[in-house]
C-alpha cells in the first residue's frame, strides 16, 4: 500500500511462492494457485450443480445450465454447425478466464489474468489451435487466407506481407487486451485505496477527499465486476470468431 | 375440449407460455438477443478507442518485433526495421478497418463483439 508517501501500485502483482517451503521448491506460486481454485471453481459448479439432476433446476443447476447454453450458442452462432466441436475448449477458455478475473476481485486473492505471460500463452495457445484447424481443414488451401480477394497481382507482394502480420497481430491484441484491462483495473483499485490512507491519516480536513476516494472504490469495484465478466466474453467471442474464419476460409 | 371449433379455440400452450414470460419479463426483447452486429456501434467511445488503439499498436508490435529479429538474423541493421514498421502500420490500419468496414455480403453477424 502506500508506504512513506509514495503510492506502491505495482507490487500487488508481484509473485510469491505459495503452500509454504513444497510450493517454494517448485515454484509454485499464488498466481498458480488461483488458476488451479478457478479451475476447481469451474468443475464445482458444474459438478455440484448438475447432481441433483432435477427437471425443475434449482439455482446452482440452473446457473451451471445458464453457463453451458450460453457458451454453447456463442459457439454455434460465430463459428456454424462445426462450432460444437469446439465447445469443450471455448467453454474451458471462458470458464479459467472469467473465473480467474471474478477472483481478483476479492481482497487478498491474486489476478493471474493481470501477467502478460499468461495471457500471451493464452493467446498463443488459441492463435495456435486456430492455425492448426485452419492446416488441418484446408490444407495448404490455408494460404489462401493471406491473398485477398479482388486485388490485382502486382499489389499481392505488398498485400500478403501486410495480411500475414494482421494475422499475427491477433497474438498481441488478444493478449494486451485482456491484460491490460485487467492491470489498469486493479491499479486504479490500488491507487484509490493508497489514497483513502494517505488522505485519511493526513488530518481533520482531508477527511472528506478521503471519504471519496473511498466511494470512488466502491464504484470502481463493480466496474471491475463488469470488465472481468465482458473481458472473459470477448475473449471467448474473439476465440471463435478467429475459429469461425479457420473452419470458413473467405 | 373444443376440438374443432376454430376461432374460439384456447390459446395453445405455448403462446400462453409466451405471454406468461413476456409478463414476468423472462424473455429479452427480440432485437436484443440476436447476434452481435451492431457491438462496434453499440460500444461506449471509451471501448471503440481501446480497441482501436490496441489493433494500430499490437501490428506495429509484431511487426516491430519481426522487423528486428530478421535484421538481428541477417545482419542487416536498420533496414527491416525500418520495412515491417512501415508494413506493421499498414496491417494495423487493416485490421481497424476489418473492425468497421460495412460487412457486404455473407453472413452479416459474425465478426467482432465487445471492446
Amino acid at each position: 500500500m502506500a508506504a512513506g508517501g509514495s503510492i506502491d501500485a505495482l507490487s500487488q502483482f508481484k509473485l510469491a511462492p505459495a503452500l509454504g517451503p513444497i510450493g517454494a521448491s517448485v515454484n509454485f506460486t499464488q498466481s498458480n494457485l488461483m488458476m488451479v481454485v478457478a479451475g476447481l471453481l469451474t468443475f464445482g459448479l458444474l459438478w455440484l450443480g448438475m447432481r441433483p439432476r432435477a427437471m425443475v433446476p434449482g439455482r446452482l443447476q440452473s446457473a451451471a445450465e445458464m453457463a453451458y447454453e450460453t457458451v454453447l450458442n456463442m459457439c454455434t452462432e460465430m463459428i456454424g454447425p462445426e462450432g460444437r466441436q469446439f465447445f469443450p475448449f471455448v467453454f474451458t477458455l471462458f470458464f479459467f478466464i472469467l473465473f480467474g478475473n471474478l477472483l481478483g476481485v476479492f481482497p487478498l486473492f491474486f489476478t493471474f489474468t493481470s501477467h502478460i505471460a499468461v495471457t500471451l500463452a493464452l493467446t498463443a495457445f488459441v492463435v495456435g489451435l486456430v492455425t492448426v484447424v485452419a492446416i488441418r481443414l484446408h490444407g495448404w488451401h490455408f494460404l489462401s487466407y493471406f491473398v485477398p480477394q479482388g486485388v490485382p497481382a502486382v499489389l499481392l507482394p505488398l498485400l500478403v506481407p501486410i495480411e500475414i502480420l494482421s494475422y499475427l497481430s491477433r497474438l498481441i491484441s488478444l493478449s494486451v487486451r485482456l491484460f491490460a484491462n485487467m492491470m489498469a483495473g486493479h491499479v486504479m483499485l490500488e491507487v484509490f485505496g493508497a489514497f483513502v490512507v494517505m488522505l485519511g491519516s493526513a488530518g481533520i480536513i482531508f477527511l472528506l477527499p478521503a471519504g471519496l476516494s473511498l466511494g470512488v472504490n466502491v464504484v470502481l469495484i463493480g466496474f471491475e465486476l463488469l470488465v472481468a465478466t465482458l473481458q472473459a466474453y470477448v475473449f471467448a467471442v474473439l476465440t471463435c470468431i478467429y475459429l469461425h474464419d479457420a473452419v470458413h476460409l473467405h | 375440449m373444443s376440438e374443432e371449433s376454430g376461432e374460439n379455440r384456447p390459446p395453445s400452450f405455448e403462446e400462453r407460455l409466451k405471454a406468461a414470460r413476456s409478463r414476468q419479463g423472462l424473455d429479452a426483447p427480440p432485437s436484443m438477443s440476436t447476434g452481435n452486429s451492431g457491438d462496434i456501434g453499440g460500444l461506449s467511445p471509451w471501448g471503440i478507442g481501446l480497441r482501436v488503439g490496441i489493433e494500430l499498436v499490437s501490428a506495429l508490435v509484431v511487426a516491430v518485433a519481426i522487423g528486428y529479429g530478421l535484421d538481428y538474423l541477417f545482419g542487416t541493421k536498420p533496414i527491416l526495421t525500418a520495412v515491417f514498421v512501415l508494413l506493421g502500420g499498414a496491417a494495423g490500419v487493416m485490421n481497424v478497418w476489418r473492425l468497421f468496414a460495412p460487412r457486404p455480403t455473407r453472413e452479416p453477424k459474425v465478426r467482432d463483439g465487445g471492446r
